[in-house]
């Protein structure tokens, strides 16, 4: 439908590369006006990093870059705002402390000839605005105040109706119900009736297969697909997005993997229809002295969420915990740790502290089994040696900052300090983000170490990767609520992506 | 080992100027010291005396005291502004349990001295824990908080004494707040110890370690499975109650238990803990910090007495001490995140 019309945006040969790592590689890209366009991919295969330069975050770029067959230059996302482009960004942006109507109108708020704001044209318009796209709220209520998915509906639409040429949705319908995700697309629609261009970034294949007309595939910083919707399925696109047979160096996880037969050994954890307002759903499960269980799913599916809850950070809206079958109500970190539950959160700066020395990085959640009142340093600092020495960590010395140590020797400083005195269940978020393959493959022996000396193991990753190379078992969050489990069967890279 | 040596060596070669940044907090306030005492030794005879050493030590008491236990909230990242109000109502509640003079025109309630003692410490204990409540259980910002514990231990001072003035307190408070020992004012004794004592709880004890961690990355701390608001909870009672004995020798040292009496302790502790080096970030100083500090203080404001100054002057110069510490105290803090990347 769009061939013929001349694209209103064009991109020819962009490279773009941070500090040495080629994030995108020649790639050519085009939009026209009245299309909506998807672009899949995985984590890291440049989409994100596409749709910056476009939207004019990233400045630095070689390649031709044209609007309306004009070669410009942006050197500011201010640029790019007078172009007429608009974009949603994966994390929210929002004024929680402003009004509703502040939101749809920030940075143009209807002012009199003398300077003063509107409110009441402001807070008429706004409504205006949200009723076409069907919300239905007041608009000079907080917007902190209101659910995150309507926070993130409202972003959308002062987006969506900013009277931009060229919107760019970067994962916009992760935290929204299915309802919401109707109203977005039959808005989406709407607009590309009027003409104008829609590029739509989602791990949702099957809802870039509903709303898009044409869909571009990334992988390693190329594109390596674009095609009509029409004329493809989700998995043509899941294989063209990871590609098949021995392009990657590593293990790529592409063929299948048979998982065990699983464990009928002591149920440690015992999760009773856990619900959290717009987070979980009714999500039970169990987890088994010495197997790892692997929990996937999207940014934004409710894994973190759901790790929080399991060591009293959260408290859950409705369902119990049972540790050891003991029903569990945690009213602090401190009692999840008592009774054998560890954590080991995604962001490194959450759990260590970068201006003490290793040693007290170590000792601290055990501080109370190796002292009653006084502390006993020798004692703490022979322990962070024998961890340091058993978990290889560089440099091996216990009485550095930790802000000197590497990510990777970082991490595995967040696993020595809950490995003195094992616990009964151990929750990982993420235990390999951002390493690389050697620290990487150094954490996985760790875990399945762990694994052969009982623990039960929670690993909750958006990587298909990581679950893949640590779990027994591998359980699919989509939305809030487990969608699908895989056990004693073969799982692969595309049959997870698939589930989710 | 060897590759500790090594490494140790390696840190060493790193140079004097990365070390000296590094500890900026800790010889920022010291150089103060050093120049303020050379200052006014060499501006005046009378201050560089054995006999004014002495004044200075007995002046800074009381502030000591009370500046234990802030050092523990401020190490935490929080702030306790009702530490005046407290030892003022507590010094109040030691005479008020007291037996006056008939001339007092008070409906006191006499009690024997330790049960006086004991009652004025549950009494300032009891306001520490509400404090506590409020910030932890609640989740008030201590600073709103104890703004309003300042209103009601105020409140409470009002009642109690309604305007007039109590000269009598337990013996034994009357001997440490105003005795002395071999020529060594017991107030200085006690504060020596209560210092002493503050400094092995947060350098030897598990519980001055969780101090110190929860103030370096509260975060990190809750991830690590510490109580939290418990430790929170315990910084906002102890200091509760040092300011409650602070305000007990306080009564017997000034003589008297009066409204407002303490008002001018707020700011001095506070000045004496952040110009000492503690960080109003948490994590970082300590009791150590907290004795410069209050040298710092104690010099200065001894000081400005000995030379000819005018005395409406001596305001602006301590505010401008002050602030000249703050900018010390924050600027530290990011020349020490700078060192850590």
């Amino acid at each position: 439908m769009s061939e013929g019309r001349p694209p209103i945006l064009e991109l020819q040969g962009i490279t773009k590369s941070f500090g040495g790592v080629e994030a995108l590689r020649g790639v050519d890209f085009a939009l026209h006006p009245g299309e909506i366009h998807g672009l899949v991919g995985e984590n890291g295969a440049g989409k994100s990093t596409l749709m910056k330069i476009i939207a004019g975050v990233h400045t630095e770029f070689s390649g031709r870059f044209l609007i309306g067959g004009v070669e410009t230059h942006f050197r500011s996302a201010r640029d790019a705002h007078t172009a007429g482009i608009a974009m949603v960004h994966q994390e929210l942006s929002v004024a929680p402390d402003l009004t509703v109507a502040e939101n749809v109108f920030l940075g143009n708020q209807p002012t009199n000839a003398l300077g003063f704001v509107q409110w009441r044209r402001m807070a008429r318009e706004a409504g205006e605005q949200l009723a076409r796209f069907g919300i239905d709220v007041d608009p000079m209520s907080r917007l902190g105040d209101l659910p995150i998915g309507l926070q993130q509906l409202i972003e959308i639409a002062r987006v969506l109706f900013s009277g931009a040429r060229i919107i760019i949705l970067d994962e916009p319908t992760s935290a929204l119900s299915p309802p919401e995700v109707e109203r977005l697309f039959a808005t989406l629609r709407r607009l590309r009736e009027d003409g104008t261009a829609i590029v739509f970034i989602s791990h949702f294949i099957e809802d870039i297969l509903l709303v898009s007309d044409t869909v571009t595939v990334f992988r390693n910083g190329r594109k390596v697909a674009e095609t009509a919707s029409a004329a493809t399925s989700k998995g043509a696109l899941i294989e063209a997005m990871i590609g098949r047979g021995g392009e990657a160096l590593e293990h790529s996880y592409t063929d299948d993997l048979m998982l065990p037969r699983p464990s009928d050994s002591q149920v440690v954890l015992k999760v009773d229809q856990l619900s959290l307002s717009r987070s979980l759903k009714d999500v039970s499960f169990e987890a088994r002295a010495g197997e790892v269980l692997g929990i996937y799913g999207f940014m934004g599916c409710g894994q973190q969420e759901l790790s929080r809850i399991l060591f009293g950070k959260l408290k859950p809206d409705t369902g119990t915990l049972f540790v050891d079958g003991t029903p569990k109500t945690f009213a602090s970190t401190a009692a999840a740790r008592r009774a054998g539950v560890a954590l080991v959160p995604e962001s490194r700066r959450d759990m260590l502290f970068h201006q003490e020395p290793v040693y007290k990085n170590i000792s601290i959640s055990i501080l109370d089994r190796i002292s009653a009142l006084l502390l006993k340093p020798a004692q703490e600092r022979d322990i962070a040696k024998r961890q340091v020495e058993q978990l290889q960590i560089r440099p091996p010395v216990v009485g550095l900052d930790l802000g000197m140590l590497s990510g990777g020797n970082q991490q595995k400083v967040a696993l020595a300090k809950w490995l003195t005195y094992p616990p009964k269940l151990l929750v990982l978020c993420e235990p390999t983000r951002g390493m690389d393959v050697g620290a990487k493959n150094d954490v996985i022996n760790i875990v399945r170490d762990l694994r052969t000396k009982g623990l039960a193991i929670i690993v909750l990753s958006t990587e298909p990767e990581t679950v893949l190379s640590l779990a027994d078992r591998i359980l699919v969050l989509k939305r809030g609520a487990l969608v699908r489990e895989f056990r004693n069967e073969p799982v692969s890279k595309d049959r997870l992506l698939e589930a989710a | 080992m060897s590759s500790e040596t090594a490494l140790a060596a390696g840190q060493r070669t790193r140079g004097l100027a990365p070390f000296l940044r590094s500890q900026m907090r800790n010889i920022a306030p010291f150089l103060t010291l050093i120049f303020l005492s050379a200052f006014f030794a060499f501006a005046s005879p009378s201050f560089a005396t054995l006999d004014n050493l002495g004044n200075i030590l007995t002046q800074v008491s009381v502030t000591g005291i009370i500046a234990v236990g802030l050092t523990f909230v401020i190490l935490c990242a929080e702030i306790d502004l009702s530490i005046a109000s407290i030892a003022n109502v507590t010094g109040i509640a030691v005479a008020y349990f007291t037996l006056q003079e008939s001339y007092v025109n008070i409906a006191n309630i006499p009690l024997p001295g330790a049960v006086a003692i004991l009652l004025s410490i549950l009494l300032c204990a009891l306001l520490g824990l509400v404090n506590a409540l409020g910030l932890t259980v609640i989740g008030i910002p201590s600073f709103i908080m104890t703004l309003a514990m300042m209103q009601i231990a105020a409140g409470i001072s009002a009642l109690l004494v309604r305007g007039q003035i109590a000269y009598k307190v337990p013996s034994l408070v009357t001997t440490l707040g105003s005795g002395s020992i071999g020529g060594i004012p017991w107030i200085v004794i006690v504060a020596a110890i209560m210092l002493l004592a503050g400094h092995l709880v947060l350098t030897y004890t598990r519980f001055g370690r969780y101090v110190y961690m929860v103030g370096g990355n509260r975060e990190a701390a809750e991830y690590s499975g510490l109580n939290v608001k418990l430790i929170l909870g315990s910084v906002m009672v102890i200091s509760a109650v040092c300011s409650g004995i602070g305000g007990m020798l306080g009564v017997a040292h000034f003589g008297s238990a009066q409204q407002n009496e303490f008002d001018t302790y707020l700011l001095d502790s506070i000045a004496a803990v952040v110009v000492g080096g503690t960080s109003l970030f948490g994590g970082r100083g300590g009791i150590g910090n907290t004795i410069v500090g209050l040298f710092v203080l104690g010099v200065l404001n001894n000081g400005l007495d000995h030379v000819n100054i005018d005395s409406f002057l001596k305001i602006l110069i301590r505010g401008l001490i002050l602030l000249a510490a703050l900018v010390i105290n924050v600027y530290a803090q990011r020349l020490r995140e700078k060192a850590a990347d």
